[in-house]
C-alpha cells in the first residue's frame, strides 16, 4: 500500500474509478469481434447453401407435375416428371420407421425413469442406446443388410430402409423421451398415488401427458432426422422412376435416392431435378421441425 | 367412514438408515392428531407411512404394524394401491394435475379408477368441492386448468382431489407451509369441518396451528444426528400445550429447544 | 390380520391392478430387452460375416491399401487409404470446427443477451437441419470450384509440408479431402456448438459474479472461470462431432474423387472413406465373401466411432463430477 502511496507518477488527485490497462481493454474488444465473427463464419456457409439450393431449385417446384408426378417414362434430357414417387417414398419409410421405433423407443424410457431404478438392467440399456446414438448411418445400413439380407435371406426393400431408420431413430427418441419424464415432477406421481391409482395408469394417464408434447417434439425432430438419411437408402432399397406403394417388395424412390441417381445424369434436366429435389427435402425437413418447434412453444412443461 | 388408526411398535427405514424407532400410537376416528417436532425428526416419514407413500422411495422398508380398523396396510396379501385409495393425502406444496381442468382434477382419483358416468362425475366434483370450501369460488371456471388457482384455492383443490375418492383417513403432509396466512386460516376452517367425516393426521412446523385445529398432539424429537426419530409423548392437544409430561416436550413448545 | 398372511385370498379387485402393473411393467422391460438383445444380435451377424472374407484375405487387412474383392476366389483387400482419408478429412473437420464451435458457444450464451440469443442459436440448429446429400451436392458442385484457387495457394507455397503437398487426384473442381473436410466441419458444427453451449451457460453464477467483482472485463472472466467450467464438456461436444464425421456417409462420396493410386497423406488427396467405400459398393452386395469384406470395414469403422464417443462420455463424465 505505501509504495503505490508515494508511487510519483500517480496523480494528485486519484479519479473515481482506476482504468484498466489498454492492454486490457483492446484484448476484451479482440475477444468480442473474434466471437461475433465465428458466428458470421457459420452463418455464410449456411446461407450460401440455401441461397444455391434455392436459386437452382425453386424452378423445378414451381411446375404443377412436380408434387403429382412420378419420373415414370421421363427422359434424361426431359424437363418433365415430379418427385412424388419419392416424397411418397421419403414420408413412408419415414413413417413405418416411427412406428416401430415411437411405440420402443417411449417404453424404453419409461423403463428407465420409472421403473430402471438405474439398476443392472437399466445401466445395460442406456449403454446400448449410447452405442446406438453413436453409430454411423452407413454402419446401421450395414447391420440390416448383414441382418435382413445375408442372414434372412431377403430381398431389399423400403421395409429394410425403415429397419436401419429404426437403428438411428431410437436413441434420440429414448433420449428425449427419457429427458421430458424426468422433467415431471415427483409430486404429481405422489398425488397420483395417494388417491390410490395404480403404478402404471399413473404414468399412463399422469406422467405422460404432462411429458406429451416434450415426447411429440422429439419424436418430430427424430423423424426429421432421418427423412435427411442417404446411406441407408443406398444400401437397402433400389432406385425406381415410378411409384411403388408396397413397402415389403421392390424398388421404392425416396429423395436422397433420387438426388444421387439423378446426379449421374448430365442434362441440365437432370441437374434441375437434383436441386429441386435437395430443395423439396429441405422443405420437407424444415417442416417437420417447424411442427415440433410449434408444439414445443405453445405446450411447454409447467413444471410449477 | 372414519377409522381408526393403530400404530403398534413401528420401525422406518431408508436402505440401512433407521429414521424413526418404535412408534407406538393410536388415532381415534372423527379426531384430528397433530404430529409436531423439529426438522428431520421423522414426523413426515411416519406420515407416508400410513398409506405406504413412503415406499416410493427405493430402499424404504417398515417393521412393526399399522392396523386400519384392527387390519394391517402392511399384510402381504394388501396392495398398496388399495391402502392408498382408503387412506388419502395431501401434501406440502398444492400438486394439481397440470394438464387437467379444475373439474377432472377433483375427479381424477374416480376416472382413474374407471368411473365414466358423467353425471356421478359432476355430483362428486360438486360435493368435493363444496367440502373443500371451494365451490363458490370455481364454480363458474371447471373446465380452466387447475394451475390458474391461487396457492391457497390450489391446495383446496387438492383436498377436494383427496376426498373426493371418499377414504376414511385423510393424512396431510404441512398443508400450509406454501401458503399465506388467510389461505392458511381457510384451510385450518377447512379442517375442523372434515373432522366430522374423516379421521385426519396433520404434520405441522407450527404450534399454533397444532393447537387450534388437533384434538390430540404427537410430540417426535430427534436424539442426536445419525440416531432415528422417536416418539416422545402423545396426549390430548390441550394437554400437550399447558402440561406435557417430558421436559423435552416443554422445551420444545415454549421455543427452548436446542 | 395374521390370517391375510397365512393365504386368504386378497380382495378380487387388486389383483387386478397387480396384473396391470405387471402387465405394462413387462412391456417396458420387454421393449428395453429388444434394444439390448437387437443389438447384441446385429454385432455377432456381422463378426459372422466377416470373419470367413477376413481368412480369404489374401493381403494385410490393416496395412495394405489394395481394394479388390471382385474375384472372389483371390480376395484382396486394406483398410490403409480408408483409414488415412477417414482420418484425414476428420481431423481437418475438426480442427476448423472446434475454435468455431467454442466462438459461437461463447457469443450465445456470454455476450448476446438471452433473448437475441435464441434466435441466433435457431441459425445454428437449421444447419443440423440441412440433410448430408445437401451438404454433399453444395460441397461438390459450389464449394469445391471455389476452393480451388486457395487449394492451389496452399499447395503451391506450403507444399513442403506433407499435408499440403501434391496429391494423388487433379486440384481442379475440388474433390479432395481439403473440401471434404471444411464441408464436414461445417456439418459438426451445430452438435459441437449445441453441446458447448449447454456447458458454457452452466457457468455457476457465483463464480461469473466473483470474477467480474474482482474488476475482470468479460473476455477475463470468461478465461477464468467459462472456459475451465466448460472445458471438458467442450471436449467432449467436440469428441461427438468427431464421431459424426468419421461416419458421414453420402456428402463425403459425392464430393471425393476416386484416386488410381494410394494416399500420399496429403490433404489433396482423393479417394474413400470406410463410410463411402462402403456406399459405393452396395449395388455389389451379392457375393457374401465380398459383402464381408465390406462388412469387415464397416465394424472397423464401427468400433473406431465407438471408440471416440466412449472417449466423449468419458470425458464428460469426468468434468461432471469435478464439477459437483
Amino acid at each position: 500500500m505505501t509504495a503505490v502511496l508515494t508511487d510519483p507518477n500517480r496523480p494528485a488527485q486519484a479519479p473515481a474509478f482506476q482504468k484498466i490497462s489498454t492492454a486490457r481493454q483492446i484484448k476484451n474488444r479482440l475477444a468480442t469481434v473474434l466471437t461475433g465473427l465465428t458466428f458470421l463464419v457459420a452463418v455464410i456457409p449456411l446461407v450460401w447453401l440455401l441461397y444455391t439450393v434455392i436459386s437452382n431449385g425453386y424452378e423445378a417446384l414451381l411446375n404443377g407435375d412436380w408434387w403429382f408426378k412420378s419420373l415414370k417414362g421421363v427422359l434424361p434430357e426431359q424437363f418433365t416428371g415430379g418427385v412424388y414417387h419419392a416424397l411418397y417414398g421419403s414420408i413412408v419409410q419415414a413413417l413405418v420407421c416411427a412406428l416401430i421405433a415411437v411405440p420402443i423407443g417411449i417404453l424404453t424410457a419409461i423403463y428407465l425413469v420409472e421403473y430402471g431404478n438405474n439398476g443392472r438392467f437399466a445401466r445395460i440399456t442406456t449403454f446400448m442406446v449410447d452405442i446406438l446414438s453413436g453409430v454411423p448411418s452407413i454402419v446401421a445400413a450395414l447391420f440390416v443388410f448383414a441382418l435382413w439380407v445375408t442372414t434372412f435371406g431377403l430381398e431389399t426393400s423400403a421395409f429394410a430402409v425403415s429397419l436401419a431408420l429404426v437403428l438411428l431413430m431410437l436413441p434420440v427418441v429414448v433420449r428425449s423421451t427419457e429427458e421430458m419424464l424426468r422433467l415431471v415432477p415427483d409430486e404429481l406421481r405422489e398425488a397420483s398415488y395417494a388417491l390410490g391409482v395404480p403404478k402404471w395408469k399413473t404414468i399412463v394417464k399422469i406422467v405422460l401427458p404432462t411429458a406429451l408434447s416434450g415426447i411429440v417434439t422429439g419424436v418430430m425432430l427424430a423423424t426429421a432426422r432421418v427423412m435427411g438419411e442417404t446411406a441407408p437408402v443406398l444400401v437397402l432399397v433400389g432406385y425406381s422412376r415410378s411409384i411403388n406403394f408396397d413397402v415389403f417388395d421392390g424398388n421404392m424412390a425416396s429423395l436422397p435416392l433420387l438426388i444421387y441417381n439423378e446426379l449421374l445424369n448430365p442434362e441440365p434436366a437432370g441437374q434441375l431435378r437434383v436441386w429441386g429435389a435437395a430443395l423439396t427435402l429441405i422443405l420437407l425437413i424444415m417442416f417437420f421441425n417447424l411442427v415440433a418447434t410449434v408444439i414445443s412453444r405453445f405446450s411447454a412443461i409447467k413444471t410449477k | 367412514m372414519a377409522k381408526r388408526f393403530d400404530i403398534k411398535d413401528l420401525n422406518i427405514y431408508y436402505g440401512k438408515f433407521h429414521a424413526v424407532s418404535s412408534v407406538n400410537l393410536a388415532v381415534p376416528p372423527r379426531n384430528v392428531t397433530a404430529f409436531i417436532g423439529p426438522s428431520g425428526c421423522g414426523k413426515s416419514t411416519v406420515l407416508r407411512s400410513l398409506n405406504r407413500m413412503h415406499e416410493v422411495a427405493p430402499g424404504a422398508r417398515v417393521e412393526g404394524k399399522v392396523l386400519l380398523d384392527g387390519e394391517d396396510i402392511y399384510a402381504s396379501t394388501v396392495d398398496p394401491v388399495e391402502v392408498r385409495r382408503t387412506i388419502g393425502m395431501v401434501f406440502q406444496r398444492p400438486n394439481p394435475f397440470p394438464t387437467m381442468s379444475i373439474r377432472d382434477n377433483v375427479v381424477a382419483g374416480l376416472k382413474l379408477a374407471g368411473v365414466k358416468n358423467k353425471k356421478k362425475l359432476d355430483e362428486v366434483a360438486e360435493r368435493s368441492l363444496r367440502g373443500a370450501n371451494l365451490w363458490n369460488e370455481v364454480k363458474d371456471r371447471l373446465d380452466r386448468p387447475g394451475g390458474g388457482l391461487s396457492g391457497g384455492q390450489q391446495q383446496r383443490l387438492c383436498i377436494a382431489r383427496a376426498i373426493a375418492v371418499q377414504p376414511d383417513v385423510l393424512l396431510m403432509d404441512e398443508p400450509c407451509s406454501a401458503l399465506d396466512p388467510i389461505s392458511t386460516l381457510a384451510i385450518e376452517d377447512l379442517i375442523t369441518e372434515l373432522k366430522k367425516d374423516f379421521t385426519i393426521v396433520i404434520v405441522t412446523h407450527n404450534m399454533q396451528q397444532a393447537a387450534r385445529v388437533s384434538d390430540q398432539t404427537a410430540f417426535f424429537n430427534l436424539l442426536g444426528v445419525g440416531q432415528p426419530g422417536q416418539l416422545i409423548e402423545v396426549d390430548d392437544t390441550e394437554k400437550i400445550f399447558s402440561n406435557p409430561s417430558q421436559k423435552a416436550t416443554e422445551d420444545y413448545i415454549s421455543g427452548r429447544f436446542g | 390380520m395374521t390370517d391375510n398372511v397365512t393365504g386368504s385370498s386378497p380382495p378380487a379387485r387388486s389383483t387386478g391392478r397387480r396384473r396391470g402393473d405387471g402387465i405394462f411393467r413387462s412391456m417396458t422391460t420387454g421393449s428395453s430387452l429388444v434394444i439390448v438383445v437387437s443389438i447384441g444380435l446385429i454385432g455377432l451377424f456381422l463378426l459372422i460375416q466377416a470373419v470367413p472374407s477376413l481368412q480369404a484375405n489374401t493381403i494385410n487387412f490393416f496395412t495394405s491399401a489394395e481394394w479388390s474383392t471382385g474375384d472372389v476366389g483371390n480376395l484382396a483387400f486394406g483398410i490403409r487409404d480408408l483409414l488415412v482419408v477417414t482420418v484425414l478429412s476428420s481431423l481437418l473437420a475438426l480442427a476448423i470446427a472446434m475454435p468455431i464451435a467454442m466462438g459461437i458457444a461463447l457469443f450465445l450464451t456470454h455476450y448476446l443477451p438471452p433473448k437475441i440469443a435464441q434466435p441466433f442459436a435457431y441459425v445454428i440448429d437449421l444447419l443440423a437441419a440441412v440433410p448430408s446429400i445437401v451438404f454433399g451436392l453444395w460441397g461438390a458442385k459450389v464449394l469445391g470450384p471455389s476452393l480451388e484457387p486457395i487449394a492451389t495457394f496452399l499447395n503451391e507455397n506450403l507444399s513442403w509440408i506433407p499435408l499440403f503437398s501434391d496429391g494423388n487426384v487433379s486440384l481442379s473442381g475440388g474433390g479432395n479431402i481439403f473440401t471434404a473436410g471444411i464441408v464436414l466441419a461445417i456439418m459438426i458444427l451445430p452438435i459441437i456448438t449445441a453441446v458447448s453451449r449447454e456447458v458454457f451457460r452452466q457457468t455457476p453464477a457465483m463464480q461469473i459474479e466473483g470474477a467480474l467483482a474482482l474488476g475482470a472485463t468479460r473476455w477475463e472472466m470468461i478465461r477464468t472461470t467459462v472456459l475451465p467450467f466448460g472445458r471438458s464438456g467442450y471436449i467432449a461436444g467436440s469428441m461427438l462431432g468427431l464421431g459424426r464425421a468419421l461416419g458421414e456417409t453420402v456428402a463425403v462420396l459425392i464430393i471425393l474423387r476416386s484416386a488410381s493410386s494410394s494416399s500420399t497423406f496429403s490433404f489433396f488427396d482423393g479417394g474413400y472413406t470406410f463410410a463411402s467405400k462402403i456406399a459405393s459398393a452396395a449395388p455389389e452386395f451379392s457375393e457374401p465373401l465380398s459383402t464381408g469384406a465390406y462388412i469387415a470395414a464397416g465394424l472397423v469403422l464401427f468400433v473406431f466411432t465407438f471408440a471416440v464417443n466412449a472417449l466423449a462420455r468419458y470425458i464428460a463424465g469426468r468434468g461432471k463430477a469435478k464439477a459437483s
